[in-house]
């Protein structure tokens, strides 16, 4: 076991699926040499050498293209889009393309590519790069998404998604990068995709969440504890397709549920686990499942950051309502 | 280099003058049928011209039939291909079985012709999964829809054969319009930058649409577009089947020895409308068009090249033309045995292992379907 950052566990994820099989191919803008803007891969190239981890021209569309095209020559494409804000320059690779090849060729061709690319505020970037836009992803039939909040979790959900024959967008909060160090097997393990984890037990309340809003709801369970509310927090780790049954057991067993994302209210997956719920839980509910989610502006200015993203005090403040309801 | 740069006259337009020089249009066969440039004449036997003359007539009677069945509403979405015979049968021609087709969607000649049968373009055109389940060892994709995304795809392909070290191609095609696209220039860009082994056709039928090439751009010609991505390019008149042979056959030999893509304008024109599906030419194209173009009809010309060697005969087409249309009833006739989709005929295709949603929702078609 060794301590390890995210970022770490990534760079330990890619160079275990390197080596495992010789189809992995790692590419991107400024992922070879220079390691990636965030240290992602650094050394890959050293290692693998520049057939297996190279950089591409400037044009994520063109990324997306050369994924299509490797898959279909078996290679097994682990593109980076250096940050999720401009996947809409890629949009029609990923959800024109790599979610409908297995479809459209009726089973015959696979899409093995796992897009890896961060996200997430809370570190004053600039415009585009921080948005959440996993709710796009998540609404595209054929594409997994994962999210993961946890160096453990990052290291074992990319090899899965990696192992994974259809396409997985991997998004990596960059808040998570460096903010915090656990203990990460050296060797490779999986965590098996579409599989939420209780991060904490709770029996009055469950938190659904994902990325850095797992680590808020942590952070608020722990006071409304002090407080005497006892709240189970899940981490779905993969937001599309959720893990209805995890959630299910949680929310009859509490009898009460917040979602919290970063994400814009309108935008997300929160809407869609709270219609899961009320379909599936109804007679379990005592109170209404409401939502901890950002205004429904564009992402803020970088110096507006604090007072737009949600953070633990707007769970602890939204579970109260549910609690007394 | 610096003095130079320091004496010349800053001149921009002439520039462009040098440029537009050098894009001039490869032609062997002028429309009388007669070789017009015997330099670059490729090297065909005559059984090989024969079965190219053969194929267009085929693929002109395939394209008549396909009109008329989906007039009948045998046949769902098509785009019409007479006219660009030469510009699409030439260059499949010029490929090898290991080649990777990358067509667009009026480009379901060169990858019939490269091994899906027929019955299963007919299905595709319907609109039935089993239509693009690629038999084993044809190397082709499904038309491409989205025009321009087979450009990005097809320089992914070439980098795989690269890495592969397969002696082989990618090659696509799009339209004029399609030129206009950002995926047009990034797929270039990219198998230039790679020196992937890559072959990227704009079949240049003057329209996108309704809308005239001269509104796509103020590029003289569209292969001058090769220079942005730093590799050669070449026009070609391409109701010419031996200069888009050669052309493409050049480009071929280029690029498996390790030089890199070649982009390809071949000038060719649709006769019919945009797709069957209420485009009318008259619209927006002068019937003094039309004619011009006609005169300049691939078959008319090779026609009478082949006659003049003594290759052909009205008998040898009519045989040609009668396989087709026995060739195509069959081919309709297997289309319509193919079972009828089913909901979960179509969850089942989606991953390899069904999702939880997809799970339940399974569940809930297999039970309706079974009633």
């Amino acid at each position: 076991m060794a301590q390890m950052t995210m970022i770490q566990a990534i760079t330990d994820a890619l160079r275990s699926e390197l080596r495992n099989d010789p189809n992995v191919l790692v590419f991107g803008e400024d992922v070879g040499v220079n390691g990636g803007v965030f240290r992602a891969t650094e050394g890959l190239q050293q290692e693998f050498g520049e057939d297996r981890v190279f950089d591409t021209p400037l044009a994520e569309s063109g990324i997306g293209g050369l994924a299509v095209g490797l898959s279909l020559q078996g290679f097994r494409p682990v593109p980076e889009i250096q940050f999720f804000g401009f996947v809409f320059e890629v949009m029609d690779s990923i959800a024109g393309q790599l979610a409908r090849q297995r479809y459209r060729s009726g089973g015959k061709f696979s899409a093995p590519v796992t897009f890896r690319s961060p996200f997430g505020g809370g570190v004053h970037t600039p415009d585009m790069h921080a948005d959440s836009l996993e709710g796009l992803m998540a609404q595209t039939p054929g594409v997994k998404v994962v999210i993961p909040s946890t160096p453990y979790d990052a290291k074992g959900l990319l090899i899965s998604s990696i192992r994974d024959n259809d396409t997985v967008v991997f998004l990596e909060h960059m808040k998570l990068y460096r903010s915090f160090r656990q203990e990460v097997p050296e060797e490779s393990y999986t965590i098996p995709l579409g599989k939420a984890e209780v991060k904490r037990e709770g029996t009055d309340v469950t938190i659904v969440t994902y990325g850095a809003m797992v680590h808020e709801s942590l952070k608020a369970a722990e006071e409304l504890e002090k407080e005497g509310f006892s709240a189970e927090v899940i981490d779905l780790r993969t937001v599309s397709p959720i893990d209805i049954e995890t959630i299910i057991a949680s929310v009859e067993k509490t009898g009460r549920a917040i979602v919290v994302q970063e994400a814009q209210k309108q935008a997300g997956i929160a809407a869609n686990v709270v219609a899961e719920i009320n379909d599936r839980a109804i007679l379990s509910l005592e109170a209404p499942v409401l939502r901890v989610a950002a205004p429904d502006t564009v992402f803020p200015f970088p110096q507006a950051e604090a007072v737009w993203l949600p953070n633990y005090k707007d769970v602890i403040a939204t579970a109260k309502k549910v609690l007394t309801f | 280099m610096v003095s130079k740069t320091q004496n010349a006259k800053l001149d921009a337009k002439k520039t462009l003058e040098v440029v537009e020089e050098q894009f001039q249009t490869l032609q062997i066969l002028n429309e009388s049928g007669e070789i017009v440039n015997e330099a670059a004449m490729p090297d065909l036997s005559d059984e090989q011209l024969q079965e190219l003359m053969r194929r267009m007539v085929y693929t002109r009677i395939l394209d008549q039939r396909s009109i008329s069945l989906n007039r009948q509403g045998r046949l769902g979405f098509y785009a019409p291909t007479a006219g660009q015979e030469a510009s699409q049968l030439a260059s499949q021609f010029a490929l090898e079985k290991e080649d990777f087709i990358l067509p667009g969607y009026r480009d379901v000649p060169q990858i019939v012709w490269h091994g899906l049968p027929l019955s299963q373009a007919f299905l595709w055109s319907r609109g039935h999964f089993q239509g693009m389940q690629i038999p084993d060892g044809v190397n082709v994709l499904h038309p491409q829809i989205i025009i321009g995304a087979q450009y990005v795809q097809t320089a992914g392909v070439a980098l795989a054969f690269k890495k592969r070290g397969t002696k082989a191609v990618a090659i696509t095609y799009t339209g004029d319009g399609g030129t206009s696209q950002g995926d047009f220039y990034e797929g270039m860009n990219f198998a230039g930058a790679y020196k992937a082994p890559a072959i990227f056709i704009a079949q240049n039928n003057r329209f996108a649409i309704s809308t005239p090439v001269e509104k796509q751009s103020a590029a003289k010609t569209l292969a001058q577009k090769a220079v942005a991505a730093g590799i050669p390019g070449i026009q070609v008149d391409g109701m010419d089947p031996l200069a888009v042979y050669a052309a493409v056959r050049e480009a071929r030999e280029r690029a498996i020895n390790g030089e890199g893509p070649t982009f390809i304008e071949t000038l060719t024109y649709r006769y019919g409308p945009h797709t069957m599906a209420g485009d009318d030419p008259t619209r927006y194209r002068t019937a003094d068009l039309d004619n011009e173009w006609e005169k300049k009809d691939p078959l008319v010309r090779f026609r009478k090249f082949l006659e003049n060697k003594g290759l052909w005969s009205e008998e040898k087409e009519n045989e040609v033309i009668e396989q087709a249309k026995e060739d195509i009833k069959e081919a309709i006739k297997l289309a319509d045995a193919a079972p009828k989709q089913k909901v979960t005929d179509l969850m089942s295709i989606m991953y390899e292992e069904m999702p939880q949603n997809l799970k339940e929702q399974y569940e809930i078609y297999k039970e309706k379907e079974s009633k």
